[in-house]
C-alpha cells in the first residue's frame, strides 16, 4: 500500500505540475513537451488503477500520434505564440472567476452525494475479474459483440472526418508533374533518344 | 449476441444499413467516375434516401435492436420520414444552386447521406452512447457542409464557428451523460427512468440533466445556445442552410423529446422548468431580434430559433398531445422552411449571382407574380395567421400547454407570435406594394416545384389535417 500511495502521490505531482508548465512555458516546443510529460504521468496513474488498456492507449494514441502532431504544427507553422498569449492575461480573471464558480457548484453538489450504488458496484469490480481476464481480452470480449452497433457507427463518424479533411484540403493543381510509370516504362529508344550525328568543328 | 438477436437487430435497421452502405458505394461512384460527377450522384443520393424512406414506412417493423441501443417504434419512424423528406428536398434543390456557385463537389451529397444516417441514429437513439455516436455523426457531417464553399472567407468561418461551438456543446452534452451514468448507474433511456423512479432524485443527477439538456438546446439552437445560428445560416452556402433549417432540427428535436419524456420521465417538475425556460427565452428573443434583420438568411435565422421555442411550447406540457402538438409543428415548421428557402435560393439576379438582402425582394408582385404569392402565403403561415398550416401548429401546442395550466407559458407564446408576425409581414409589404429594383432570372423548376408544394400545403392543411393528425397521434401513443 504504502509504495501504491508513493507512487500515486508521485505520478500525480508530476501530471499536474507539468500540466501547469505547458500553459506557462515561454517556448511553445517545451509546452508541447511537458504536455507528452502530462500524458505518461496520466498513463501511471491508469497503471496504478490496474487499467492498462488504457494507459498503453493513451501513449499510443496520444504521444505517438496527437503530441507529435503538436509538435509538427508548432515547428512547422510560423505562428505567433508570443503575440496569440499576450491576450490571455486580460480574460484570465473573467475565466478565473468562471473557473471558481463552476468549481464550487460543482463540489456543492457532488460532496453532500454519493454514486448510484450499480455504477459505484460495477466501478469496484470489473466484470470479469481481473484475475481471471485482462483489460485488453475484457474489451474484446465486447467491442465487437455487445458493442458492435457503437463500434460501427464509430467508424461511420471516422469516415466522415476523413472525408471532411479530404474535401476541405485537397487541391488539384494543374501543370503539376506527376510520375506516371506506365509512360515511364512504355519509352522505347525510337521515342526517348534523338541520334544527332555531329558534324567536326560545328557543334549542335 | 446470439445470430438470432443479430438477425432481427440487421432488419430492424435496414434503412440506416442502405443508408451506410449507400454512402459509401456513392463516394467510391463519385471517386472513380471524377469530378464532373455530382449531378449523378446526387440524383443517386436521392434514390436512396427515397428507397429507405419506403423501406422505413413498408417493410421495417417495431422493437429493439442491438441490446436496447437502437429502437424503432411509430414516433421514430414518423420523425425518420420528416427527416428524410427534409433531406431529399434540400438535395434535390443544391444541384442547380452548387453548380452556379461552383461548389459542385461529388462529396456534397454523401456528406448530406452521411449526415441523414447521423439523424436517423439519433432519432432511434435510446442509450445515451447512441444518442451521442449519432449525434457526432450528423454535426461532423454538417460541419464539413457548413464549409463547403472553402474559398469564400464567410462559408469557412461559419464551418469553423460551428466546428467550435459544437464541441463546445458536445463537451457538456457528454459530460451531462457521464453525471447522468454515475448516479443511475446506466446508460440506456429506459434503465435510467427504472433508477430514477426506485430512489428520491439526487441533486448530481438534476446536474446532469441540466448539461444534457443544454447540449441538445445547442443542436436545436434554442436560447440560451443560440449564438451560432444566424452566422452559421449566412455563412453557409444557401442549399446547405435549407439542410440545417430542416432536417437536424427535426431529428435533434426528436431526441429531446424522447431524453425527457422517456429517459425523465419520473423528474418532470425538474426538466419542465429547464424547457419553459428555454422556450420563453427562445420565442422571445426571435420575435425581437428578427425585426432588425436585413439579410432574408439571418431572419431565418432567428425564425427558427423563435419556432423551436414554439415547438417546445408543447413539449413543456409533457402530455400526449404536447408530444403530438410538437410532432405536427415539427412537421409544419419544415415545410414552411423548405418552401421559404427555395424562394431564397430563386433569389437571383443576372449580374450579380444569388441575393441575400430583404429589400432585393422588393416589387417581386410585378416581376414574378406566381412566386410572390407562394412567398406571401408562406410567410403568412410562418406568422401563425389562419387558415394556414402555421396557425394550426402553434394552435396545437398553445392548447396542450393549457391543459397542462401552463398559462403564462401559452400567454407569452401568443404575444410573441404577434410581434413575430411583424417581420413577416413587412416581406409581404415589401414584395407587393415597393418599387421593383430589378428582376430575378427564371426561377429553376425544381424550386419552383418546392415552393409550390410547400405552398399549397400550408394553404390547404386542413383539407389533410386529419390523416397527419391521426398519424401524429399514433406516434406520441408510443410514450404514453
Amino acid at each position: 500500500m504504502g509504495l501504491q500511495a508513493l507512487f500515486f502521490y508521485l505520478f500525480a505531482f508530476v501530471a499536474v505540475a507539468s500540466a501547469f508548465m505547458v500553459i506557462a512555458a515561454r517556448n511553445p516546443v517545451h509546452s508541447v513537451l511537458f504536455l507528452i510529460l502530462t500524458f505518461f504521468n496520466a498513463a501511471g496513474l491508469f497503471l496504478l488503477t490496474g487499467a492498462e488498456f488504457l494507459a498503453m492507449i493513451l501513449l499510443v494514441v496520444y504521444v505517438g500520434a496527437v503530441a507529435v502532431l503538436f509538435l509538427f504544427v508548432v515547428m512547422m507553422l510560423d505562428v505567433d505564440f508570443a503575440e496569440m498569449k499576450s491576450g490571455a492575461l486580460e480574460y484570465a480573471p473573467v475565466g478565473a472567476l468562471v473557473g471558481i464558480i463552476l468549481a464550487a457548484e460543482l463540489i456543492i453538489v457532488l460532496a453532500g452525494n454519493t454514486f448510484h450504488p450499480a455504477a459505484a458496484g460495477s466501478g469496484a469490480s470489473p466484470i470479469p475479474a481481473l484475475s481471471e481476464r485482462t483489460n485488453t481480452q475484457a474489451l474484446g470480449d465486447v467491442l465487437y459483440t455487445d458493442y458492435i452497433f457503437y463500434f460501427q457507427i464509430a467508424g461511420m463518424v471516422l469516415l466522415v472526418a476523413m472525408i471532411g479533411a479530404i474535401v476541405l484540403t485537397l487541391r488539384h493543381r494543374e501543370h503539376i508533374k506527376r510520375q506516371d510509370i506506365n509512360q515511364q516504362v512504355a519509352r522505347t529508344p525510337e521515342t526517348a533518344i534523338e541520334v544527332v550525328k555531329v558534324k567536326p568543328g560545328q557543334g549542335i | 449476441m446470439t445470430p438470432e438477436i443479430l438477425t432481427s437487430s440487421l432488419q430492424l435497421s435496414v434503412p440506416e444499413l442502405m443508408l451506410a452502405v449507400g454512402a459509401m458505394v456513392l463516394l467510391m461512384v463519385g471517386v472513380f467516375s471524377g469530378e464532373k460527377s455530382v449531378t449523378m450522384v446526387n440524383g443517386l443520393a436521392v434514390a436512396l434516401l427515397i428507397m429507405a424512406g419506403l423501406v422505413l414506412v413498408l417493410v421495417t417493423g417495431n422493437g429493439e435492436a442491438f441490446n436496447g441501443a437502437f429502437l424503432s417504434d411509430p414516433f421514430a419512424k414518423f420523425m425518420k420520414v420528416l427527416a428524410l423528406i427534409g433531406a431529399i428536398t434540400a438535395m434535390v434543390m443544391t444541384v442547380g444552386h452548387a453548380k452556379a456557385e461552383r461548389i459542385d463537389k461529388f462529396e456534397l451529397p454523401v456528406l448530406f447521406v452521411l449526415a441523414t444516417l447521423g439523424m436517423m441514429l439519433m432519432i432511434s437513439a435510446n442509450d445515451m452512447i447512441a444518442l451521442y455516436m449519432g449525434l457526432e455523426l450528423q454535426s461532423l457531417a454538417l460541419y464539413v457542409v457548413a464549409a463547403i464553399n472553402r474559398d469564400s472567407q464567410r462559408s469557412t468561418e461559419a464551418g469553423l464557428k460551428y466546428f467550435v461551438l459544437g464541441a463546445l456543446s458536445s463537451g457538456m452534452l457528454l459530460y451531462g451523460a457521464s453525471l447522468v451514468y454515475g448516479y443511475t448507474g446506466h446508460t440506456g433511456f429506459d434503465e435510467i427512468a427504472a433508477a430514477i423512479s426506485g430512489g428520491e432524485r439526487s441533486l448530481g443527477l438534476i446536474f446532469g440533466l441540466v448539461f444534457l439538456l443544454a447540449g441538445v438546446a445547442f443542436k436545436i439552437s434554442a436560447v440560451p445556445f443560440h449564438m451560432w445560428t444566424p452566422d452559421v445560416y449566412e455563412g453557409a452556402p444557401t442549399p446547405v442552410t435549407a439542410f440545417f433549417a430542416a432536417a437536424p432540427k427535426v431529428a435533434a428535436m426528436a431526441l429531446f423529446v424522447r431524453i425527457v419524456i422517456v429517459a425523465f420521465e419520473p423528474v418532470t417538475l425538474d426538466w419542465q422548468q429547464i424547457v419553459v425556460f428555454i422556450s420563453i427565452g427562445s420565442m422571445v428573443l426571435g420575435a425581437f431580434a428578427a425585426i432588425g434583420q436585413k439579410n432574408i438568411k439571418r431572419l431565418m435565422a432567428y425564425s427558427s430559433i423563435a419556432h423551436m421555442g414554439f415547438a417546445l411550447v408543447g413539449l413543456a406540457a409533457g402530455s400526449q398531445a404536447g408530444v403530438r402538438g410538437v410532432i405536427l409543428y415539427m412537421l409544419i415548421y419544415m415545410v414552411m422552411t423548405l418552401g421559404t428557402f427555395a424562394c431564397i435560393l430563386a433569389m437571383r439576379r443576372k449580374e450579380d449571382g444569388n441575393v441575400e438582402q430583404i429589400d432585393d425582394l422588393a416589387g417581386l408582385s410585378s416581376t414574378n407574380p406566381f412566386m410572390a404569392l407562394m412567398l406571401t402565403i408562406l410567410m403568412f403561415s410562418l406568422a401563425g395567421i389562419p387558415p394556414l398550416a402555421g396557425f394550426f401548429g402553434k394552435y396545437f401546442v398553445f392548447v396542450a400547454a393549457i391543459e397542462a395550466k401552463l398559462y403564462a407559458l401559452a400567454i407569452i407564446g401568443v404575444l410573441a407570435s404577434v410581434i413575430g408576425a411583424y417581420y413577416y409581414l413587412r416581406i409581404v409589404k415589401i414584395m407587393w406594394f415597393d418599387q421593383p429594383s430589378g428582376s430575378f432570372v427564371p426561377v429553376a423548376g425544381e424550386l419552383k416545384l418546392v415552393f409550390g408544394i410547400s405552398g399549397l400545403f400550408v394553404l390547404f392543411y386542413v383539407i389533410v389535417s386529419n390523416p397527419l393528425g391521426l398519424a401524429a397521434d399514433v406516434a406520441a401513443k408510443t410514450f404514453f
